[in-house]
């Protein structure tokens, strides 16, 4: 008896190869589809509350009053709080990790960095919502101290009990931490050892080196991983859901505030007609921005690339 | 020629493997983005509820078959509902379950708002007119009865160290309304006010507002989206004040009187709580002068089935 194998000759063996290829190119296509069938969903979801409310109206609004007898949809300020908490996010959080990231690429004995490396890893594997309970059993409590004393004696101040901007802000900054620093440290560390050693060799110190040498080599990865870290921050709901307060208000430090995607969180289990839609139309903009990102961080690769 | 054959078989066997493969993965990126979900889980629902609902109803029929022989009691018809939006819940619940017992009986619930309940039973469009408030003199007037089924119960909570044990109704309004930001005006200690709700849309929300006559003019500190949420927020703040459905509150908070009246269920089914109001189901006429698939409907939401359903809704039965 013969024995069969589909590698057994030539013919069979690039009849295999053949039927792989097209196997491999649906399973590819498959992540094209996703993406245009997501780009789809939202527009036609989003797009009808738009031409029913109105353009100006929902972009431009401050009053969110959905369920009210006389509805408004204005999103403004769910807008500038997502726009505000993330930036706000990125300054508190890309300096702790872009040193960090030096830290670890150059300074770190290799005892301490075999701490820090593991440690860093670990807090990008920490679920979102674990973040948001240590917010509200620590972060919030703080806060709250903190509101009382800022505002002492202030008539028109509402307090929130400490569920407020900053603290999403600082949630926030943490959860980017990983993402910036894994990021910035590989780009670091593919900085070529001749700029350092000539740098060196001229008679600059080893901080003034990192400074105006290795940083400046490594700018295009350290900001891909910052517009990630833009990314992740502006995508994130769970965390920032429990500790905001979740009421519609202007961006400021001490407000309970709604970012875009906790306005799609809080509100989607008991929306109906419009509201909902309306809802879609958040989702839409979220989206909208998030594939902003995502072209900046393409274009950043490829001028890279380019170099 | 034989290990041609049978390769090519393989071939086709991976590829078909691996495609089934790439399929799930594509339901499965689809549904990441909420309405792509939840239009995918809709269609699918709706394709799988078609299978399993036929087959569910030869089932049922066949057993009710089987059971009205036994029993000698046959019901068929339908019931017809429309009225308050804050009763979807109840209704639905309570159709979902008699149709259940009773396949051969189809119930129907349109959710128009408690005065245009009332208004289609009285006009004799529907069997049954949900309404979320007492019967006005005038309704009555038109022959439509006022049957309570169950009883919605609001409790106010405070955080428990807060040594307010009652507030006003006055009080309460100007404390949600934001006049009011500080305990010591309401002769607790000196601890400003944390607001706590629920968000736009929630029942809860819909009906503290209602009671109280502040409908959209709430000042929110925090708006949570869950009952659990606003309880664990009040407990671990310091001088909260927020709401829940009275069977969800627990001990970790503790619950205010309004106007010198406890929130018990003696007291809300007494009548003198203020944060409670019935949930009616008119009716043209009593009862007993219904048709017989009405009448077994009401029979039903007083059975021990039909208040372990009311109370899995959060609500009070009536006695």
């Amino acid at each position: 008896m013969e024995t069969i194998s589909i590698i057994g000759n030539h013919k069979t063996k690039s009849l295999a190869e053949y039927a792989m290829q097209i196997v491999f190119t649906v399973c590819a296509l498959v992540a094209v589809l996703a993406v245009a069938a997501i780009t789809i969903y939202m527009i036609t979801g989003g797009v009808p509350a738009l031409f029913e409310v109105g353009l100006k109206e929902i972009l431009f609004g401050t009053l969110w009053a959905p369920a009210a007898k006389d509805a408004h949809f204005g999103i403004l300020y769910v807008i500038l709080t997502s726009i505000t908490g993330t930036m706000a996010a990125v300054l508190l959080g890309v300096p702790i990790a872009l040193l960090t990231a030096v830290f670890l690429a150059e300074v770190a004995p290799a005892g301490l960095a075999k701490v820090v490396r593991p440690a860093v890893e670990l807090l990008a594997g920490i679920p979102s919502v674990i973040y948001g309970l240590l917010g509200i059993l620590i972060l919030n409590p703080l806060m709250y101290k903190l509101e009382k004393i800022v505002f002492a004696g202030s008539d028109t101040h509402q307090y929130t009990g400490g569920s407020n901007l900053l603290s999403a802000v600082i949630v926030l900054a943490i959860m980017i931490l990983p993402t910036v620093i894994n990021i910035s440290e590989s780009a670091l560390r593919a900085v070529p050892d001749h700029l350092k050693s000539a740098s060196l060799a001229l008679g600059a110190s080893k901080i003034e080196t990192i400074f105006k040498v290795v940083i400046p080599a490594a700018k295009s990865g350290i900001i891909s991983g910052i517009v990630l870290g833009v990314g992740r921050a502006i995508g994130e709901a769970m965390a920032i859901t429990l500790v905001s307060g979740s009421s519609v208000n202007a961006p400021l430090p001490f407000n309970s505030v709604r970012f875009l995607t906790t306005a799609i969180v809080s509100e989607m289990g008991y929306a109906e007609g419009l509201h909902r839609k309306v809802l879609f139309t958040i989702g839409l903009v979220l989206f909208v921005f998030i594939m902003a990102i995502n072209l900046i961080l393409t274009r950043i690769l490829k001028e890279k690339e380019e170099k | 020629m034989k290990k041609k054959i049978l390769a090519t078989m393989m071939t086709v066997m991976l590829g078909a493997a691996m495609l089934t493969g790439c399929g799930q993965a594509a339901t499965e990126e689809t549904q990441s983005t909420p309405e792509a979900a939840t239009e995918t889980q809709a269609e699918e629902q709706a394709a799988a509820e078609t299978q399993t609902e036929e087959q569910a109803e030869e089932e049922q029929t066949e057993e009710q078959a089987e059971e009205e022989q036994t029993e000698g009691k046959e019901i068929a018809g339908t019931v017809t509902m429309a009225g308050s939006t804050s009763m979807e819940k109840l209704a639905n619940a309570a159709a979902e379950a008699f149709m259940e017992k009773y396949p051969s009986v189809t119930v129907t619930a349109e959710f128009t708002g408690s005065s245009a309940g009332i208004e289609s039973v009285t006009a004799g469009s529907v069997d049954i007119g949900n309404s979320s408030r007492n019967l006005k003199d005038d309704e009555k007037a038109n022959g439509i009865v006022e049957n309570i089924v169950a009883i919605d119960g609001i409790a106010v909570v405070l955080d428990p160290a807060n040594t307010v044990a009652d507030i006003s109704q006055e009080q309460l309004t100007d404390i949600y309304t934001g006049k009011l930001t500080n305990w010591s005006e309401l002769g607790g200690a000196d601890e400003p006010i944390v607001v706590v709700g629920r968000e736009a849309g929630s029942g809860t929300r819909g009906a503290f507002e209602e009671l109280l006559g502040i409908e959209d003019a709430c000042a929110y500190a925090n708006e949570l989206d869950s009952t659990g949420a606003v309880i664990a927020k009040v407990a671990s703040t310091p001088g909260a004040v927020g709401y829940a459905s009275l069977d969800a509150v627990d001990d970790t908070v503790v619950t205010v009187s309004i106007g010198g009246v406890a929130a018990t269920e003696e007291n809300i089914k007494a009548g003198g709580y203020l944060l409670s109001r019935p949930f009616v189901m008119a009716t043209k006429g009593e009862i007993s002068e219904q048709s017989e698939a009405v009448q077994e409907f009401f029979a039903y939401l007083t059975s021990d089935e039909g208040k372990e359903i009311i109370k899995g809704v959060g609500l009070i039965t009536v006695d």
